[in-house]
């Protein structure tokens, strides 16, 4: 559904995104984490047509960005939310979602019918003839997603979605994505909440410029951080550290009486470790799987190519 | 060769009325100097008439002068509604996800420039109309005859201003590349009126005689200005030069 191949975008001496290439596929949920100034938006404009790019390949369903002429075939099978939601403050809810309508070359009939469908999808339509300047934040943000919707694109591109939102509307938004996801929308969604990206996304790429990483957030955690075993201890001694360190696991770090063990299965490795410490006279309190979160990739990715 | 689609071109130009409308400010201030020069300056014709006893023939050359200031209004009303129009969205965040709709630059520059170009004509021709009226309801007895309509101001009425007011639009989108506020680009835009200010202050000096052959020059001039500023705007005005390079 969308292709990258050594997208690089620069602006004189600065290059913005650099070599990115990736592959998304129909109905797919698409994370590009960053931190600011990482090239998520630059690489959401480049897709969307809005900004040239300097070299590489990008297609969406086939069509090329690099084409002018396929321009206009692209932008009417995409929709944007940027990060702006970009409402007219001036004008109504209603009024909004049918100029955008209009722009698509909605037929009149279906565009009522849209129109009707997702601010009642989104809880809106009793506020359809309310001027938007008088909406909450995150009636705006489920405004300018319903904007995105209105014509029905093939592909979704989100650039922080949940940025500056209440924890409730934060909530609001991403149950939303996800009914998009059972819908089988294909979402390219930036974002730098990490747990929005774990929680919604089927893969994601880390990018800092340059693509570091990519992969869904399982795949992620077990190929960058590895598994590891918590194990809390009544008092950790050099008998129970040496135990476990015949058993081959020499990554162990200490805190107190909580050991946290490097290992390649915990499921299996675990019964052994407790043997050990049981062996050297200590006594388990408690044994889990550390499961390292999407943040703990993330800055490890981006402190490495610092 | 530019191709437009004229629904999204009319979609955008309705859009930007619409909320233009809406803004009571900006159409107060629109409506503020068409009104003045429609009924104020035929009421200081008849104050003077009535009460200065002074012969009609030597007003004939402040008839014209007054006449002038038609192509002033349409050089200064489209400063106010224009900067609105481009500034407005840049303020306001909404460009971008109208730039990523299926609509061409061209249509877009051109949706907006109509919003600007169709109300201010609109209020020049109906303050004409109004001015027309009271200076002949004023004058008459003295003149003898209805002194407007006249070829003079049929030019200036229907060339010289929408010209004017062309030309003001593209120096607005000009300058709203260059500024964030709207404030700044209605007062940078108004740069648009200078030439017209000194074509006046000609006339009042009598360097300048209206007739219809400097009437037309004057136009032949602005529509050359109004070419050039054509392509520098729409070079200016591009999806990328907006998103990376706009202030």
């Amino acid at each position: 559904m969308i292709q990258l191949e050594k997208l690089t975008k620069k602006y004189g001496n600065l290059t913005a995104v650099d070599n990115l290439s990736l592959q998304i596929e129909e109905g797919e949920v698409f994370g590009l984490l960053g931190p600011n100034g990482a090239g998520k938006t630059t690489t959401i404009r480049m897709l969307c047509c809005l900004i040239s790019k300097t070299s590489g390949t990008a297609t969406l369903n086939d069509l090329s960005i690099g084409n002018k002429k396929n321009c206009l075939e692209i932008r009417k099978m995409i929709g944007l939310l940027p990060e702006n939601v970009g409402l007219y403050e001036n004008m109504t809810a209603y009024k909004n979602l049918d100029f955008y309508a209009k722009l698509y070359h909605c037929p009149e009939n279906k565009r009522k019918e849209r129109i009707e469908y997702y601010l009642k999808m989104l809880d809106l339509w009793g506020k359809k003839d309310v001027i938007v300047g008088t909406f909450s934040k995150g009636m705006k943000q489920k405004l300018a997603i319903a904007r995105t919707l209105v014509h029905e694109p093939k592909i979704l591109f989100m650039d922080e979605p949940t940025a500056s939102l209440d924890p409730e509307a934060t909530k609001m938004v991403r149950d939303f994505i996800l009914e998009l996801k059972k819908e089988k929308r294909t979402i390219f969604l930036n974002t730098h909440m990490l747990d929005e990206a774990e929680r919604i996304c089927d893969r994601v790429g880390i990018l800092k410029t340059q693509l570091l990483d990519i992969g869904s957030p399982e795949e992620l955690r077990k190929t960058l951080l590895g598994k590891k075993s918590v194990v809390m201890v009544d008092a950790i001694n050099d008998n129970i550290l040496k135990n476990i360190k015949s058993l081959g696991f020499e990554q162990i770090s200490i805190e107190n009486n909580k050991m946290t063990i490097d290992v390649n299965d915990p499921r299996k490795d675990n019964p052994s470790i407790i043997q050990a410490i049981q062996d050297a006279g200590g006594l388990v309190q408690s044994i889990s799987e550390l499961l390292p979160s999407l943040e703990d990739i993330y800055l490890k990715e981006i402190r490495r190519n610092d | 060769m530019i191709k437009l689609n004229t629904k999204n071109v009319w979609t955008i130009t309705t859009k930007d009325i619409g909320l233009f409308i809406r803004k009571r400010l900006i159409l107060l201030s629109a409506l503020i100097l068409p009104l003045f020069i429609s009924i104020g300056l035929p009421m200081i014709i008849w104050y003077v008439i009535n009460h200065r006893n002074v012969p009609v023939q030597v007003l004939f050359p402040i008839f014209e002068a007054f006449s002038f200031f038609f192509i002033i209004l349409a050089a200064i009303i489209p400063t106010v509604i224009g900067s609105y129009s481009f500034v407005g969205e840049k303020t306001e965040k909404t460009l971008e996800p109208l730039l990523a709709t299926p609509t061409t630059d061209d249509e877009i520059l051109l949706g907006k420039s109509l919003a600007a170009f169709l109300p201010t004509i609109c209020m020049i021709y109906i303050s004409a109309v109004i001015f027309m009226v009271l200076m002949d309801i004023f004058t008459f007895a003295e003149v003898g005859y209805l002194f407007f309509p006249n070829w003079n101001f049929g030019i200036m009425i229907f060339l010289d201003s929408p010209l004017a007011c062309v030309m003001s639009i593209e120096l607005s989108v000009l300058v709203s590349s260059r500024v964030s506020d709207i404030r700044s680009a209605q007062q940078l835009a108004g740069l648009a009126m200078i030439p017209f200010i000194l074509l006046y202050l000609l006339i009042e000096l009598h360097v300048i005689t209206i007739d219809v052959n400097t009437l037309l020059i004057i136009a032949g001039i602005i529509a050359i200005i109004d070419i050039c500023l054509f392509f520098a705007s729409r070079a200016i005005f591009q999806r990328e030069e907006i998103l990376t390079k706009w202030k």
